[in-house]
C-alpha cells in the first residue's frame, strides 16, 4: 500500500506533473506528504483534499489515501 | 435532485425543461422554479477572453456538486433540484453551469438555488484557466 498524491490545475503545471505514489512510512500529515514529494514547504494558497474530502495540512493521512493538492477552487 | 457533468455543450433551458418533465413526482407540488445560469464573458480582469478550459477533480466534483444539493435540501423545504456544469474547452457566451430548484412557494427555491451556486463556488473542485491575447493564465479567484 501507499499514498496516492494527485496535483491540479497550477499546482500540476508547476510540478510539472498530475500525481505519483509515496510509501506511507514516516509521513503523518497531509503535510508532510508536499514536504516529501515537493521538498518545499506547503504554501499558504495551497488547499489540500483527503480522500476527495476538503482537508487541513495538519490533518492526519493514512496508507491507502488519495491526497490532493490544487489552487483555490474557481468554478461556477 | 440530479447532478451532471458535460465536456458537450449546454442548453440550461433544455436541461431545465427536460428534467422537469422526466420527474413525475413534482407535478403538481411545485409553485416555483428558480433557475441560475453562469455564462461565460469575453471579458476579464479588463482583457479580452478568447477561450476557457475548465479543469475538475472527478470524484471529488461529484461528491460535493451532491453535497451542496444535499444540504440545500436538509435547509429549505424544496422538492427537487438540478445541476449541470460543463467542464473542458467553452467560448465566450457558452452557459458554464444551471442551477434550477423547485419549491412550493418562492421563497425557497431562490434561497436554495442562491446556496446551491454560492457553495458551488466555493466548495466544488473546478479551475478556469483562460486564453488571452498574451496567453493561458489561471483565475486565481472567483468573483
Amino acid at each position: 500500500m501507499s499514498i496516492s498524491v494527485k496535483y491540479f490545475a497550477s499546482i500540476r503545471e508547476r510540478l510539472n506533473r498530475s500525481e505519483e505514489s509515496l510509501a506511507a512510512e514516516g509521513i503523518c500529515t497531509a503535510g508532510e506528504v508536499w514536504v516529501r514529494t515537493t521538498g518545499e514547504a506547503l504554501p499558504a494558497n495551497v488547499l489540500v483534499a483527503i480522500n476527495q474530502e476538503h482537508a487541513r495540512a495538519g490533518d492526519t493521512v493514512q496508507d491507502g489515501d488519495e491526497v490532493a493538492f490544487f489552487p483555490p477552487v474557481t468554478g461556477g | 435532485m440530479k447532478i451532471r457533468l458535460t465536456t458537450g455543450p449546454l442548453d440550461p433551458w433544455a436541461e431545465v425543461s427536460t428534467y422537469q418533465q422526466e420527474q413525475a413526482s413534482i407535478a403538481g407540488q411545485f409553485g416555483a422554479t428558480a433557475v441560475f445560469v453562469g455564462t461565460m464573458r469575453q471579458l476579464n480582469q479588463g482583457d479580452a477572453v478568447r477561450a476557457m478550459t475548465l479543469e475538475h477533480y472527478p470524484g471529488m466534483t461529484e461528491k460535493y456538486l451532491e453535497k451542496v444539493s444535499n444540504e440545500a435540501g436538509e435547509r429549505w423545504s424544496i422538492l427537487d433540484s438540478l445541476v449541470v456544469h460543463r467542464v473542458g474547452n467553452l467560448l465566450p457566451d457558452d452557459p458554464i453551469v444551471v442551477v434550477a430548484v423547485w419549491s412550493a412557494h418562492r421563497a425557497d427555491a431562490f434561497d436554495a438555488c442562491r446556496f446551491i451556486i454560492d457553495e458551488l463556488k466555493t466548495r466544488a473542485p473546478f479551475w478556469k484557466q483562460e486564453t488571452t491575447i498574451n496567453g493561458r493564465r489561471w483565475v486565481e479567484k472567483n468573483t
